[in-house]
């Protein structure tokens, strides 16, 4: 893998509201700072994080926005003020008795690229508060080693590190409505609206990071691989969790995927459950009960278990018709693809209080941080390509290089260059799609089908080929040669000895 | 992979055939299995009992079956065709199912069986596939990350020269004998008239059958299968380029296929009173032009070109000096008279 060395920067704004300005600012608002780190992955591999901080005061139109009742209306009408280019963060300091911020609440991380902190302490605490918050919505230490995964030595990346899905050009999204039971339950799912109305939003959010495609199907007479157990207590059937990795396999037999495209394929199973087999409950390692009733697997998709409220009368004609509440499954569906990609809120300070991103899916810093992670893992990757497509090209001499696949290894090379220059003068958005052209064209590269090599000739085979066909021809060659050579001495002697 | 045609090697068609039904049955689905076949024994007029292949003397299960999904087969089993799936670089034509889409979680397992020799494996009689050509080709996998960890098994004779060169990191190898051992068949069926099953293969096959979905059983118990006694070649195995100690190796890590699963304890709380968007399809047909019927290829006019001429190119510089060498020294030798004889 060849060496990387690439400088993420981060364009800053922090913003004093009156009030808010710590006691030991080392020089009067307002003024620059620049903060390095360093990401060290593996020796070749180095990436550095630079903030750029412009430490300001407010304007007076942030003043008015700053006095909202609420952390949220403040939020809202500091949006138009605010830069918004990909990347870039704002961070509004309030004074530490300001009622914006609720009781317990230092941190408050809006819908699109500010936070509002909560001043005190003096400039060392407000500056680790800082630190925490841009980590949070940008990129930390961990998301950039899990994007240079296959870098990373083995032994230093924890379990987890594999999980989220790697950068693709696109993804393909597929619902599919499992009916085990259609003898009892006629399903009704509104998949087409749920997806205008639910999906769409999410996705065209998304729209920047990939191409996405849905599609959805139906499948009947499709079991899970395994029988759910009874328990008296509940009277309900319980899935308990040890049984879950043996729950998509005969499924997955059963979904089918479009065969033209190349792309991952995230699939969204919702199950209701037979007649027989209902309720039926997934139980965590606790043994509790899951609340979403869902649970999904990296980098293949999830699965939820709807359940069908079991009918008022004992007497009721089956199949009963069962019309399915799809804002609540979208709900779930929508946090796994979340979860799929990486973004969790699991592990956030309490001291933070994170604003809901609503319909959209996800924040617009949380896009940012997808953007940095699949840029940097788009150029790691570029970077192997090209180096152990240059070693292949050395160790075998003699393949063919077409002038199509040297023109996309150009064009890989430029990408990467720019993409790296983008990165290190904070364009975001414009390293992220540099770095995607990168990888298309190094990918096209190197996945050609023109670079087979088939040609291993041992020493000892070329020998066997060759010998016994040109020795033959070679016999008289060289027993002329020799005849020549000696008459030409015989002639050079005789002159000297007619004399 | 099935590297052999023709009705006498009906053996490594049940070999593989054997070794997809127990993979099938530990939970890995056909789309993520590539199956290389000459897929010429069920309907080959010599077979007694059509469309079966059975894998034992007492008939007892047709490894063919009803749900065989052949991915590359007859004369697609090529060595070209083999390493491009593996390396990857595969014509943008060709679907999915003849892939293989893995990436650097994927755990790989490799089985090939037919006729080997030391250091190549044969391909339907008419192409070789070296060992230093399927090393490379590893390594070009492990350069792109196309796999986690790679259990490679081979049953042919001398089947540890294959795997001799392998040189890339988390690759395990198994083989049914060394250098210089040949493999042996273990029963024929007096009915069929072949050798049905090869040994060591047939061993592994038992031992398979134990293993259920959720089983423990490591790597190590799989490298006592097939001990001299019964298998008369010895077999072996490489574990130097695997990271993990095979004794933590499950066999359900290759032969099966258990997902990593996590419970959603997350929601997004959607606002329900989205009104729908505007949906794709327009109530009202829109007015189309009517359809013409296309432009075909100009057949007619193909058929009755005269064949484009080859540019001529003057011959190398090779074929030239060994003309030019020829001639000299026949005329060196013989003198220069007799050239106005040829000219």
């Amino acid at each position: 893998a060849g060496p990387v060395q690439v400088q993420l920067v981060v364009p800053m704004a922090v913003v004093f509201a009156p009030g808010s300005v710590p006691g030991d600012l080392p020089r009067p608002l307002p003024f620059r700072d620049v903060q390095e780190m360093e990401i060290s992955v593996n020796l070749r591999t180095s990436v550095t994080s630079r903030y750029e901080m412009r430490y300001r005061s407010t304007t007076a139109q942030e003043e008015a926005a700053l006095a909202a009742a609420t952390a949220r209306e403040a939020d809202a009408a500091l949006y138009p003020l605010q830069d918004t280019t990909l990347g870039s963060l704002t961070m509004y300091v309030v004074p530490e008795t300001s009622s914006l911020l609720p009781q317990g609440i230092n941190v408050y991380v809006g819908k699109h690229r500010s936070a509002l902190l909560r001043a005190g302490g003096g400039l060392a605490a407000l500056q680790a508060r800082l630190r925490e918050v841009t980590q949070l919505m940008s990129f930390t230490a961990t998301s950039i080693a899990a994007a240079l995964s296959d870098r990373v030595p083995d032994g230093q990346l924890g379990p987890d590190a594999r999980r989220n899905l790697k950068s693709s050009l696109g993804y393909e999204i597929t619902f599919s409505l499992l009916n085990p039971d259609p003898k009892s339950h006629t399903v009704d799912w509104d998949i087409e609206g749920a997806v205008n109305r639910f999906v769409k939003p999410v996705l065209d959010k998304l729209s920047l990071v990939a191409n996405f495609s849905v599609d959805s199907q139906i499948l009947y007479y499709a079991v899970l691989g395994v029988t759910p157990r009874y328990d008296k207590e509940s009277s309900s059937f319980l899935l308990s969790a040890h049984s879950l990795p043996h729950v998509i396999n005969p499924v997955e037999a059963r979904l089918g995927s479009s065969a033209a495209s190349l792309y991952p394929v995230l699939n969204f199973l919702l199950y209701v459950p037979e007649r027989s087999h209902s309720p039926l409950y997934i139980q965590d390692k606790d043994g509790a009960p899951v609340s979403t009733n869902a649970f999904h697997s990296p980098r293949w998709g999830g699965i939820m278990v709807y359940n069908v409220e079991a009918p008022a009368s004992p007497q009721v004609s089956l199949p009963l018709h069962v019309d399915v509440d799809m804002a609540r499954v979208m709900e779930v569906f929508l946090a796994q693809l979340r979860l799929l990609f990486g973004l969790s809120r699991e592990e956030v300070p309490p001291e933070f209080l994170l604003e809901s991103p609503g319909n959209e899916g996800l924040a617009d810093w949380e896009l940012d941080h997808l953007l940095w992670a699949h840029a940097v893992e788009n150029i790691a990757t570029v970077s192997t390509t090209l180096t152990s497509l240059a070693q292949l090209l050395d160790k075998i001499g003699n393949i063919v290089i077409k002038d199509d696949v040297a023109s996309e290894v150009y064009r890989a090379v430029a990408s990467v260059q720019s993409a790296v220059t983008e990165l290190s003068l904070g364009h975001l958005l414009a390293a992220f799609q540099a770095s995607k052209e990168a990888v298309t064209c190094s990918e096209r590269a190197f996945f050609d089908p023109s670079l087979l090599h088939l040609l291993y000739f041992p020493d000892d085979q070329k020998f066997a080929i060759y010998i016994p066909l040109f020795l033959p021809m070679a016999v008289p060659i060289l027993l002329s040669l020799a005849k020549i050579v000696r008459e030409t001495r015989l002639r050079k002697k005789e002159p000297t000895k007619m004399d | 992979v099935c590297t052999s045609r023709f009705w006498f090697n009906y053996r490594h068609v049940a070999n593989t055939l054997s070794v997809y039904r127990s993979v099938k049955r530990l939970g890995i689905p056909d789309s993520h299995i590539v199956l290389m076949l000459a897929d010429d024994m069920a309907c080959n007029p010599r077979n007694p009992k059509p469309a079966t292949v059975f894998s034992h003397k007492n008939m007892e299960l047709n490894v063919y079956g009803d749900d065989v999904e052949v991915d590359y087969r007859s004369y697609e089993v090529t060595v070209e065709n083999f390493l491009r799936v593996l390396t990857g670089r595969i014509p943008p034509s060709t679907p999915r199912s003849k892939r293989l889409l893995s990436d650097d979680r994927s755990n790989i397992l490799i089985y090939m069986t037919g006729h080997g020799g030391n250091g190549f494996l044969k391909f339907q009689d008419s192409e070789e596939i070296t060992n230093v050509e399927l090393a490379d080709a590893f390594e070009q996998m492990w350069q792109k990350r196309r796999y986690n960890e790679l259990l490679f098994i081979i049953d042919t004779c001398q089947g540890a020269s294959m795997y001799e060169r392998f040189y890339s990191p988390n690759i395990m190898a198994l083989a049914s004998s060394q250098v210089g051992e040949d493999s042996l068949s273990h029963q024929p069926d007096l009915g069929i008239g072949v050798h049905l099953m090869d040994r060591y293969t047939f061993y592994v096959l038992e031992f398979l059958e134990e293993i259920h979905p959720a089983s423990q059983t490591n790597m190590n118990d799989l490298f006592q299968v097939c001990p001299k006694s019964l298998c008369v070649s010895t077999p072996g195995h490489r574990t130097d380029l695997f990271q993990r100690d095979p004794q933590n190796v499950l066999i359900t890590d290759f032969f099966g296929s258990v997902r990593k699963v996590e419970i959603t304890t997350e929601t997004l709380s959607l606002d329900r009173d989205v009104p729908g968007l505007e949906s794709k399809f327009p109530e009202e047909e829109l007015a189309t032009e009517p359809l013409k019927y296309a432009e075909q290829l100009p057949v007619a006019q193909i058929i009755h070109q005269k064949p484009k001429q080859k540019d001529w190119h003057p011959p190398g510089g090779f074929i030239l000096g060994l003309w030019a060498l020829i001639i000299m020294v026949f005329f060196k030798t013989y003198g220069i008279k007799h050239m106005k004889h040829v000219f």
